[in-house]
């Protein structure tokens, strides 16, 4: 989204249009001791994704009154996680009215995409699969064609993550987006980190550790009865990951 | 300038030592020049296997320190005279290798020999990275189970990040696969990894196969290099290996279990 913060550009600096990719958080309604309960629920799922992020409020789906609706808890609970609100998204005059007085920036509205869905209070399982993000430039992916090795670790902080090569037990690939493997993965992979849940893992043989998409993972034990040492991709449906052999697909 | 192989596991007791004195006696009985250098600082175990325990007065850590020079360490070995070995010291630690110290003795040493052999510590440490991180070439000492294989790939990740070829972005170091304690019979009964599944693991090219051998561990105890023992299977092995590291061609032996009366090319590819 661009940086919109627009003053006069003076010699010292130079505005550039920036493209980056946010964690929303869609808020249904606000009860502070629940929010924060969620919230320490969902990052204990991925401890070190949530430090630090920068994070959205997304009011396209609240439903609670306007009245309850305090963002000086909202951001001051997120600053105890070490979670940065920077904005809200959506919303009507007297939310926008309330989100500035918390010096929050003011972001359109969403209704053009929806490609980082946070899981935020409530679990929502109808979602299109792999909706692709078509709304603005995708982020590039990472390309790696050297074997990651035990102890390495290989990170996409925005897209995609493309290996060309094995992903070894020990390794550890995480991405935005998805992975891809192509060859065994035998390390972890962790695929939609900021809570992309539309996020998958192809590999060519799973042998993987642990497989994650969006906080929701499965450990090797959970994985062998399924697509092991075949050529899979990993999904997330009604909140469960799905194996499903790649030549079925 | 001198070619530097460094030897190395992540695991211990896989046979590092064994390999880089067999390794350096084969270069220099082939005529090169060769230099081992113990970097295994207060275990030292080169010069027992090399055979010049006694004959150590200066080591590594003096000369990098500045106490005695490169030719008062170096050891002159009796049996191939183009063969000197450079001793850890005993006494002292691993901290005792700086990056700046070591640059230098191999700078040094260079000048002067064509091949640099270093005898890792085990260990993805500071001593085991002192080892590697002026390689050009790394034989990975592998045995055919699991946790060795697992410690390889480990040690394999160090050696593309954090060698000075690594850092400088220069070619990569170029990666030589040796497993040792290879016994076909145990492979056969499902008792140990064969070539190929520690091949397909580590995605490295295989340098040789040694078979486990009593010959190995009776030329370790007199400060025999095993390389010397040429009738023997893990002799011949070593010697072979030699020969591939220096872009020979030889076809890869001592991998079947030996009550077959034939041997099979066990692997695709080399």
């Amino acid at each position: 989204m661009s940086d919109s913060a627009a003053t006069d550009a003076k010699q010292s600096f130079q505005l550039k249009s920036a493209s980056v990719s946010l964690t929303a958080l869609e808020l249904y309604y606000f009860e502070n001791d629940e929010f924060e309960a969620n919230l320490r629920d969902k990052i204990s799922q991925a401890p070190g994704f949530f430090k630090d992020i920068p994070l959205i409020i997304s009011l396209e789906k609240y439903e609670g009154l306007d009245s309850e609706l305090d963002f000086f808890k909202i951001i001051g609970t997120c600053r105890r996680h070490n979670i940065h609100v920077i904005g809200v998204r959506a919303g009507n005059d007297d939310q926008r009215r309330l989100a500035r007085g918390a010096s929050l920036a003011l972001l359109p509205g969403g209704s053009l995409r929806d490609k980082t869905t946070s899981e935020a209070t409530v679990d929502k399982g109808h979602q299109a699969a792999a909706q692709p993000d078509t709304t603005h430039e995708p982020a590039p992916a990472r390309i790696i064609s050297q074997p990651v090795r035990s102890g390495q670790q290989v990170y996409a902080p925005d897209g995609d993550l493309i290996i060309l090569a094995p992903v070894q037990a020990g390794a550890e690939v995480l991405a935005a987006g998805n992975i891809h493997v192509y060859g065994p993965l035998r390390g972890r992979a962790l695929a939609g980190i900021h809570g992309a849940e539309s996020a998958r893992v192809f590999c060519q043989s799973l042998e993987a550790e642990l497989v994650s998409i969006a906080g929701h993972y499965k450990i090797s034990e959970d994985l062998q009865d399924n697509g092991w040492k075949s050529a899979v991709q990993i999904q997330l449906r009604d909140d469960v990951l799905v194996v499903t052999p790649l030549d079925k697909a | 300038m001198a070619r530097i192989i460094v030897v190395t596991s992540g695991k211990g007791g896989v046979g590092k030592t064994t390999t880089s004195a067999s390794i350096s006696t084969g270069l220099a009985k082939r005529g090169h020049k060769t230099v081992v250098i113990d970097f295994d600082v207060g275990l030292r175990n080169l010069d027992l296997i090399m055979n010049c325990e006694r004959r150590v007065v200066y080591d590594f850590v003096n000369v990098i320190q500045g106490e005695a020079t490169l030719n008062q360490a170096l050891i002159k070995d009796k049996r191939v005279d183009t063969l000197y070995i450079l001793p850890a010291s005993q006494t002292r630690e691993k901290e005792a290798l700086t990056r700046e110290g070591v640059e230098k003795v191999i700078n040094e040493l260079s000048e002067t020999f064509d091949y640099i052999v270093c005898d890792s510590p085990a260990g993805i440490e500071h001593g085991a990275q002192m080892a590697l991180y002026y390689a050009d070439e790394a034989v990975v000492v592998t045995n055919p189970e699991v946790s060795s294989v697992r410690d390889s790939d480990r040690i394999l990740g160090i050696l593309q990040s954090k060698s000075r070829r690594a850092e400088m972005g220069q070619d990569p170091v170029k990666e030589h696969l040796l497993l040792t304690r290879y016994n076909a019979d145990r492979v056969e009964r499902g008792e140990m990894l064969s070539v190929q599944d520690v091949e397909e693991i580590l995605a490295i090219p295989l340098l040789g196969v040694i078979p486990e051998s009593q010959v190995v561990l009776n030329a370790s105890n007199q400060g025999l290099p095993v390389i010397l023992e040429e009738q023997s299977d893990a002799g011949q092995a070593y010697d072979d290996a030699v020969a591939r590291l220096l872009g020979e061609e030889r076809e890869h032996r001592f991998m079947t279990a030996q009550k077959k009366g034939f041997f099979s090319r066990m692997f695709k590819g080399g």
